[in-house]
């Protein structure tokens, strides 16, 4: 459902990413894991098609982000970090321009905007503006924006930051409800979070891949579980730098 | 090409509707039009000294409508482009399957829609000279439609600029800055400089991209073909710009 072929970025000489390839299959959730400016955002954004690759491709069901963006597009929700929206909308309008975005008419915009008020929980602010809403709400309107369209890959940028527990505890469930019939990437800082929501763990550092495993063999490298395997991971490769 | 072509139209209805709405869900649209009316009234009646002119007709309306509109018009379309930078939210838009040249003309129609309706709200002076005389309505209609394609070209000046920073003032003022470029050119204190230091061909050329030039026939009630592919040249240039310096955000952005 997800292919990153080779996809590479750099800014102003710095390499951000560099020569990615993964692939992702239905039901699969992949937790994408790396210290800050690893690189996750960038990839991210270049998988969404926000941002073009220097080299590589992202293929999404079948068409190619390069060289066909918006079917590719129409095939994937995004989240971006921080989940912008623009506070000037109530939640109702935001969905409704994103049905038009993706060209939903108005009778199936209706039955997906009420699905996806279900799905994120947001029934009781729908005529609010965006601009009063809390963090965790706007969160879970980025999220019902990114499901509008049903699509067959997801990619979520820390979907659950900002969110308390109860909210975080009911965006797990929905991705899990979600997982079977979608293949969905999930950037979080919270390693605790990885178990309970993914079913593989990729590991960047400085833009390259340097882990790829279940949780469950990724926390059996450490005796400390997934969070010690992570920093083992990324402080090796820190010291064979820093030997460099 | 009908892929291509039913995208642009999806991007252009769906950019259009949001902009719009977002005009009139801010006190934006309404403080435009209200300072715009404002201003138009002050120039006309006092500064053109209109009663005193002794004729019934709207010349001394429409002469500073370039001038206004080269103030005022940037103010409109410096969010455009700026808030989708600023919020992020150009994030969102650039992860949706749309065309970015629909995108770009949906923001500009929906700016000049406001326009349009500050243009129209000006009908008392169409009614006053009408009561106090007998004006040439077809003359009238002309430089109404001229004035609202001379609008469209400066929205589309101010819209490119918006989209090349995150801060609204700044597209403010680059928009002003540039609009004044298209205004000043055709000035009659600065065509009368340029011919005295290089010749009247050259003051002739430098008058031929400014927006006063063209407007000032249709002031006379002249439709010119010429005058109409100025404005409509202008719009669609300034309106590429914009697309490819979007574009080259999702190529080039950090």
């Amino acid at each position: 459902m997800l292919e990153l072929k080779q996809l590479s970025k750099s800014f102003a000489g710095r390499t951000a990413v560099d020569s990615m390839s993964f692939s992702l299959v239905k039901g699969e959730v992949l937790g994408f894991l790396g210290q800050n400016g690893a690189g996750k955002s960038t990839t991210m954004r270049m998988a969404a098609g926000v941002i073009e690759p220097d080299s590589g491709d992202v293929i999404v069901s079948g068409h190619s982000i390069v060289s066909n963006r918006r079917e590719a597009q129409r095939r994937l929700g995004f989240l971006p970090e921080g989940a912008p929206l623009y506070p000037d909308m109530t939640p109702l309008d935001f969905l409704n321009f994103l049905c038009a975005a993706h060209r939903i008419s108005r009778k199936d915009c209706r039955s997906a905007v009420e699905r996806v008020i279900a799905d994120a929980r947001i029934g009781d602010v729908m005529s609010k503006r965006v601009s009063t809403l809390s963090k965790g709400y706007r969160r879970r309107v980025g999220l019902a924006g990114a499901l509008i369209h049903d699509p067959d890959v997801l990619i979520l940028d820390e979907p659950t930051d900002g969110l308390d527990p109860i909210q975080k505890r009911a965006v797990r469930a929905l991705i899990s409800r979600m997982a079977k019939d979608k293949a969905i990437v999930i950037s979080t800082h919270t390693l605790e979070e990885v178990p309970a929501m993914c079913s593989r763990v990729i590991i960047i550092d400085q833009g390259k891949l340097i882990a790829d495993s279940s949780p469950e063999e990724m926390a059996k490298r450490r005796e400390g579980g997934l969070e010690e395997a992570f920093i083992d991971l990324v402080s090796k490769k820190e010291a064979v730098r820093n030997e460099g | 090409m009908k892929a291509e072509l039913r995208d642009i139209v999806t991007s252009l209805r769906a950019s259009y509707l949001r902009e719009l709405r977002a005009y009139f869900a801010t006190p934006l649209a309404y403080v435009f039009v209200a300072i715009f009316l404002m201003l138009v009234g002050v120039f006309t009646w006092e500064a053109s000294r209109f009663f005193d002119t002794g004729l019934a007709d709207l010349q001394p309306f429409f002469y500073w409508h370039p001038w206004l509109y080269m103030i005022f018009l940037p103010a409109l379309s410096m969010r455009l482009w700026a808030d989708e930078i600023a919020y992020s939210t150009s994030e969102l838009l650039f992860s949706l399957p749309v065309s970015l040249f629909g995108l770009a003309t949906g923001k500009l129609l929906a700016a000049w829609s406001v326009a349009a309706l500050s243009l129209l709200l000006t009908f008392p002076m169409w009614i006053t000279v009408n009561y106090l005389g007998a004006p040439d309505n077809g003359a009238i209609a002309i430089t109404y439609l001229t004035s609202l394609l001379m609008a469209g070209a400066y929205l589309s000046i101010g819209a490119a600029m918006s989209s090349l920073f995150s801060s609204q003032v700044l597209a403010y003022i680059a928009g002003i800055l540039v609009a004044f470029v298209f205004t000043a050119a055709g000035w009659p204190m600065l065509v009368g400089g340029i011919s005295g230091l290089l010749g009247a061909a050259a003051g002739d050329l430098v008058a031929q991209f400014s927006f006063l030039t063209y407007f000032e026939t249709a002031q006379r009630g002249v439709l010119e073909l010429r005058a109409l592919l100025f404005f409509g040249g202008v719009t669609i240039t300034w309106l590429l710009l914009n697309t490819i310096w979007v574009s080259n955000k999702r190529a080039f952005a950090g």
